[in-house]
């Protein structure tokens, strides 16, 4: 196994893919000097300006284009900046590159990635830092990737760019320079299929992204005073892991959900609830969501700092999982 | 006896005529459909427009792509879709285009390089320099139209795919079908500056400028400007002044202007007027008559076989939606 950094995993993906497959272009602001974090590094000097493209501030030429493209049979990859800039190309996600398939009855398909990285890093603000992922994952036709690692990153990115439907891949900024083992050879990622981070028996925490990471390093504290959480990582929201999900809360009979986005109708609701749906009456507790504040995200340090979830408010909430029913009766 | 080349140029107009025709007898059976409630949803007609469709699509290939709006069934049925599988797609049933999922303003025919209306004005420009992009990667010979109305130049697609047509030097005719209406708006009380040919130029792609209602003129300019896309000469612009006759859409009595001014602009409609150089060039009343009825007969089967097939089961909802993950909610 070689190691890699988050970002290098998808820049080998695309640059595995690209040889590969010479119908697989990529598209966006920057690319032609490595895009605006270096996720791009090198690849013009391979692939030549046509297949690794520059393109102008237009995030709905950039989007719109890469559905005709994709719908005249090439498999665009394209490239957002930030996902909150991504926001100026939603009729061409949400309305065309998402409806194609449906719409025209089946008489093309859309096979386009679009990179969007996300989340908070450091004194961004508002327009630079949020994570949209469950305003993807409500939109049929859409798949939805969040990975935390350089492996799933580099398997998920490759998988996407095959994806014969659109593919919106959510980065994290804050995990560009982190470093993992990627497995030797061809390794491609399913979606739909969650990783067992560490596995455990008193309570499920469901997490993606980023927070995986918080949710992990909770996990630790709370092994130290012997409390065993069952960690997962969902990779991917649509499709979502509801098998692997509900197994793990059928064992240890608790869940936390936890994600860095806003809490009120974020994607860890549509978990709690089906977990809720199907495991109810056999919890040892009611189950529990943790997400950012529904505020925006602030420039200032410690304002910023506010809308954090943190590995200390995650251990917290699992304490209050672990807390005796007696209680808390209605 | 008349001159070569006055004889191809009537055989040409004839051609015209019979697909406007088509048009219109496609449409005034739709808006039939739209009274009997077998049509469902909102039609928009191009009653009026026929001459933009018949003169643009006439020099595309079957291997060009074309890209239009939701007052498409014209540009569509230029393209070469059969008129049977766009009734049935209007009616909603089995057979359609869509197979009944799209309707009126999702029409689309990719078996002959039509890409889809679209139910969103604009956004069918972006997607065109996209289709374009893709032709120029694979070194392909063919070229897009993109049609589209006057409304849709005061939407941002409309500026970044047309600054990114000509900065990536794409094979790509922009067609302006400009009917003076965006909806119920009056478009010029609503437009800063010169409209849609100042702005075409201001990006360095040459436009022309025609009378959308003389097909022969829109012919002509198409002729010119898809022959220098497909000498590599990049994106080029056609801005056809036209006239809407009906409503926005085929529930709309379009009270907002006056009956003078509907009338004057109907003594100008394309249709007659190509008539009528038809019948100065000699072909008789009986066969300009036949061009009509034929096209009246057409359109009547075509509506009459999708009135008698059936609607997609509801299963349908379910298919095409995507690969990954199950579409349906779950059952306990």
């Amino acid at each position: 196994m070689a190691t890699a950094t988050y970002m290098e995993a998808g820049r080998d993906a695309l640059a595995e893919e690209m040889r590969r497959d010479p119908l697989v272009w990529a598209v966006g602001e920057d690319l032609g000097r490595g895009g605006v974090f270096g996720q791009y590094k090198g690849l013009v000097e391979e692939f030549g300006s046509e297949r690794i493209s520059d393109a102008p501030i237009s995030e709905a030429a950039i989007l719109g284009a890469a559905v005709g493209a994709a719908m005249m049979g090439t498999r665009p990859v394209v490239e957002m900046r930030f996902s909150d800039f991504a926001l100026c190309a939603m009729d061409e996600l949400v309305n065309q590159a998402a409806k194609a398939r449906f719409m025209f009855g089946g008489q093309t398909r859309v096979p386009l990635v679009v990179r969007e990285p996300i989340g908070m890093w450091r004194s961004s603000a508002a327009q630079h830092s949020q994570s949209l992922e469950a305003w993807y994952a409500h939109v049929p036709g859409l798949v939805v990737v969040c990975p935390s690692t350089p492996a799933d990153t580099k398997g998920l990115l490759k998988t996407a760019i095959r994806s014969d439907d659109p593919v919106v891949f959510m980065e994290h900024k804050n995990l560009w320079g982190l470093s993992g083992e990627v497995p030797d050879g061809e390794h491609l990622v399913p979606f739909g299929e969650a990783r067992i981070v560490r596995p455990g028996t008193d309570v499920t925490i469901v997490s993606w992204s980023a927070q995986v990471h918080v949710a992990a390093e909770a996990a630790e504290a709370l092994a130290a005073e012997g409390i065993e959480v069952e960690l997962i990582d969902l990779r991917t929201l649509w499709p979502w892991d509801k098998a692997r999900v509900l197994a793990s809360v059928e064992k240890t009979g608790r869940l936390l959900v936890t994600h860095e986005s806003v809490a009120v109708a974020g994607f860890g609701a549509e978990v709690a609830a089906t977990v809720a749906e199907h495991l109810g009456p056999h919890l040892k507790a009611p189950v529990r969501r943790l997400g950012s504040p529904r505020a925006l995200i602030a420039y200032a340090p410690p304002v910023e700092n506010a809308l954090r979830v943190t590995a200390q408010a995650t251990a917290d909430v699992v304490k209050v999982l672990l807390r005796p029913l007696g209680g808390r009766r209605i | 006896m008349t001159t070569q080349g006055s004889n191809l140029d009537r055989e040409r107009l004839r051609a015209h005529h019979r697909l406007m025709w088509r048009i219109r007898a496609f449409e005034e059976q739709a808006l039939k459909g739209l009274d009997d409630k077998t049509v469902l949803g909102a039609i928009h007609p191009s009653i009026g427009q026929e001459a933009v469709a018949a003169g643009v699509t006439a020099h595309l290939s079957r291997d060009d792509i074309l890209l239009s709006t939701h007052r498409g069934h014209g540009h569509t049925l230029g393209k070469g879709a059969d008129s049977e599988a766009m009734m049935r797609e209007l009616l909603g049933r089995e057979g359609g285009n869509c197979g009944g999922k799209g309707g009126s303003m999702h029409i689309a025919d990719f078996s002959v390089g039509m890409l889809g209306a679209n139910g969103v004005v604009a956004a069918n420009i972006v997607i065109a320099a996209g289709a374009a992009h893709a032709i120029k990667l694979r070194r392909e010979p063919h070229l897009v139209c993109c049609i589209f109305g006057d409304g849709a130049i005061n939407r941002g697609p409309f500026l970044e795919g047309l600054n990114w047509a000509a900065v990536f030097q794409l094979p790509v005719l922009f067609v302006c079908e400009d009917n003076g209406f965006a909806a119920t708006t009056r478009t010029r009380t609503m437009t800063a500056g010169g409209g849609a040919s100042a702005r075409a130029r201001s990006f360095g792609i040459p436009s022309v400028e025609v009378d959308g209602n003389d097909v022969l003129a829109v012919d002509a300019a198409t002729a010119e400007l898809t022959q220098a896309i497909r000498a590599g000469g990049g994106p080029r612009f056609l801005h056809a002044h036209t006239y809407r006759l009906t409503g926005h859409t085929g529930s709309d009595p379009a009270a907002y202007r006056p009956a003078d001014e509907v009338a004057a602009r109907r003594q100008e409609e394309p249709i007659g007027r190509a008539a009528e150089l038809l019948r100065d060039a000699g072909v008789t009343a009986d066969a300009l008559k036949a061009d009509q009825t034929d096209a009246v007969a057409e359109m009547l089967a075509a509506y009459r076989a999708a009135f008698d097939a059936p609607f997609p089961p509801a299963s349908e909802a379910f298919t095409d939606v995507q690969d990954a993950g199950d579409p349906r909610v779950e059952a306990f």
